[in-house]
């Protein structure tokens, strides 16, 4: 029943705007893949082009081989999820439910049935009757889920599902979807702006911007090495520092920043370092001490706010201001000098950029 | 507690409620006299005033007139209103802001100037039979209260329940009838009795379009009140405003008036 899903070289236009640039995207049969990304990135565009509500100006888009591209949004049969849930007012819980199989002309005993399956598995039986305006916001997201299931399509397509839920109905509910989702096995596009949403579905995550997709990787090797200087700092490395390899030592080299701030960092961590890079690291990846005798880059500590689990100082330091975190054991005065110490767990290197 | 309200309020209300239903209370009161002349207070009491609006055959012409024109021109209205008010509420967006003031400018033109013009157009430059031209008229006359009010209703509609149909294999045509529709049916109720109601009360247009032969019946009621004065004019009076108080209730009892004033 489920489909590979595949984008090929898509571009798309509102009025004279282009929204996507040459977007290609493969998912494979029954994996969930979200597109994730700050508002007016591509991200929901892509999935009304596949949803058939827009049209592409180029490229094609196929489901299981067969071609999307020009058929009617109401030929498509995919499920969609929308993120104000898009009940039918007038309808009634089950019939909500059953409208899909309506139009596939299943009635009577088989369509009884198969509503009242699918109502039992989101929990929802006991309010097969009432009308959408009667249930929570978890139940209306529940009974569009089953409206979309119900149907078996072989692509689901999430946009922004959970957004009007409160916190914690939003963890429960992405539980809830994934294990669906994992249940019937179909493939399935999650559009989301929530990082640790996206993050906790998904096979894989395509972060998007300004029309593209800047990575697509599992959740795992994105967060850990991202590919370029956006995603990185999407996935919170804070800290994008420009050095230059001044000497190759073996297993170490030693490399060496604007303003002569030099660093040694061993290549068993992070692979072969080319000539020019970027070293990336989150707040956590420098860590802040006293100890003047460190390995690190000198800096004078500025600001000085409270996490919780550590303290957080903004560091003026000769490559430029910084964000690194230090100990709650120990914390140091604003204006006070410091060295901020790489940690190689949470710091990656990245190639450098031509803008 | 209840709040204690000042009596001065209450004689004031009172003056205003006064005001407004004085003249109803006269009118009915005129209807019911058993005198062959307007009068109120009523002396004795009769119905053979009512009876003789159905006895007047030009009355009986102009009732029928009347209902026809209204019934037809609110359809045609709706036909034509209900596609506008979609269009504008689904991509208004895409359309320019300028479209929807467009659709309500028959209002803000006096309608002894839209009369006055359909008169020269309609009739002298095209020669249009009378009900016809009666038809037209209307039609422009309460067209703008129909796309008000359904509009008003579909602003409130989400598009996307129109997506999630389409989603689920319903073809956009006949989820226009089985999703959208349903959705604002109060609003096109409502669209039709106010458009019936306007049609039915009209003057202005109609005394322009009006002919030999055809008319409507608040036109016969001008053309009788000038030879007679009889209770007759007070009975149509009270025909007409139980008409219109009856299709209220109508709507009151099924969905409430609040919506009217939506």
């Amino acid at each position: 029943m489920t489909k590979p899903l595949s984008i090929r070289n898509i571009t798309a236009h509102y009025g004279q705007t282009k929204v996507l640039e040459d977007l290609s995207l493969d998912i494979a049969e029954g994996e969930l893949v979200s597109l994730l990304g700050a508002s007016g990135c591509g991200k929901t565009t892509t999935l009304r082009l596949v949803a058939g509500f827009l049209q592409p100006t180029s490229g094609n888009i196929t489901l299981g081989g067969k071609d999307l591209t020009k058929l009617p949004a109401h030929q498509r049969d995919i499920g969609l999820v929308f993120q104000n849930y898009a009940l039918f007012p007038h309808l009634s819980v089950a019939e909500n439910v059953g409208f899909g199989l309506k139009q596939r002309g299943i009635s009577g005993e088989a369509k009884t049935k198969r509503v009242g399956a699918m109502l039992e598995r989101v929990g929802l039986a006991h309010l097969a009757e009432r009308l959408p305006g009667a249930l929570s916001g978890g139940q209306k997201q529940r009974v569009a889920l089953a409206r979309a299931l119900v149907i078996e399509p072989p692509l689901l397509m999430f946009d922004e599902p959970l957004s009007n839920l409160d916190a914690k109905l939003r963890v429960d509910m992405r539980v809830e979807i994934r294990q669906l989702q994992r249940a019937n096995g179909t493939t399935s596009v999650y559009v989301t702006h929530d990082q640790e949403e996206a993050f906790s579905i998904s096979d894989r995550v395509a972060i998007m911007h300004a029309g593209k997709i800047m990575q697509l990787d599992t959740p795992e090797n994105l967060y850990q090495r991202p590919a370029n200087a956006f995603v990185a700092r999407f996935v919170g490395f804070e800290n994008l520092v420009p050095m230059k390899v001044v000497a190759r030592d073996g297993a170490q080299i030693t490399a060496e920043a604007a303003g002569g701030v030099k660093l040694t960092l061993g290549l068993e961590h992070f692979g072969a370092i080319p000539d020019n890079f970027v070293l990336a690291c989150r707040a956590d990846g420098l860590a802040v001490t006293d100890n003047m005798g460190a390995e690190g880059i000198p800096t004078t500590l500025g600001l000085r706010t409270y996490l919780g689990r550590a303290y957080q100082y903004q560091s003026d330091t000769a490559a430029g201001m910084l964000v690194a975190n230090g100990p709650l054991s120990r914390p140091l005065e604003p204006g006070s000098s410091a060295k901020l110490v790489p940690v190689p767990d949470q710091c990656t290197i990245l190639a450098v950029e031509t803008p | 507690m209840p709040t204690k309200i000042h009596p001065a309020l209450i004689g004031f209300t009172a003056l205003v409620f006064l005001f407004l239903v004085g003249p109803l209370v006269i009118v009915v009161g005129a209807a019911l006299s058993d005198t062959t002349f307007l009068t109120f207070p009523p002396q004795g009491f009769s119905l053979r005033w009512f009876q003789n609006i159905f006895e007047i055959d030009a009355f009986r012409r102009t009732i029928l007139t009347s209902l026809q024109v209204a019934v037809i021109s609110t359809f045609v209205a709706l036909l034509i209103g209900i596609p506008a008010s979609y269009a504008m509420s689904r991509y208004r967006i895409q359309l320019p802001g300028w479209l929807s003031t467009l659709f309500v400018l028959p209002v803000l033109v006096p309608e002894l100037v839209l009369g006055f013009s359909l008169l020269k157009n309609l009739a002298f430059q095209f020669n249009a039979p009378i009900f016809l031209s009666l038809i037209i008229g209307h039609t422009i006359l309460i067209l703008p209260y129909v796309i008000r009010v359904i509009s008003a209703s579909l602003a409130s509609f989400d598009f996307s329940i129109e997506e999630a149909a389409i989603s689920l294999g319903s073809p956009p045509l006949k989820t226009f009838f089985t999703v959208l529709l349903p959705n604002v049916r109060s609003g096109v109720i409502a669209a039709f009795i106010l458009a019936f109601i306007t049609s039915v009360n009209d003057v202005s247009i109609s005394i322009f379009l009006t002919g030999p032969g055809i008319s409507t019946l608040p036109i016969q009621l001008l053309a009788h009140m000038e030879q007679f004065f009889d209770p007759t004019v007070a009975s149509v009076s009270v025909m007409l405003m139980v008409l219109t108080v009856a299709v209220m209730a109508i709507v009151e009892r099924t969905l409430g008036l609040t919506f009217l004033a939506k």
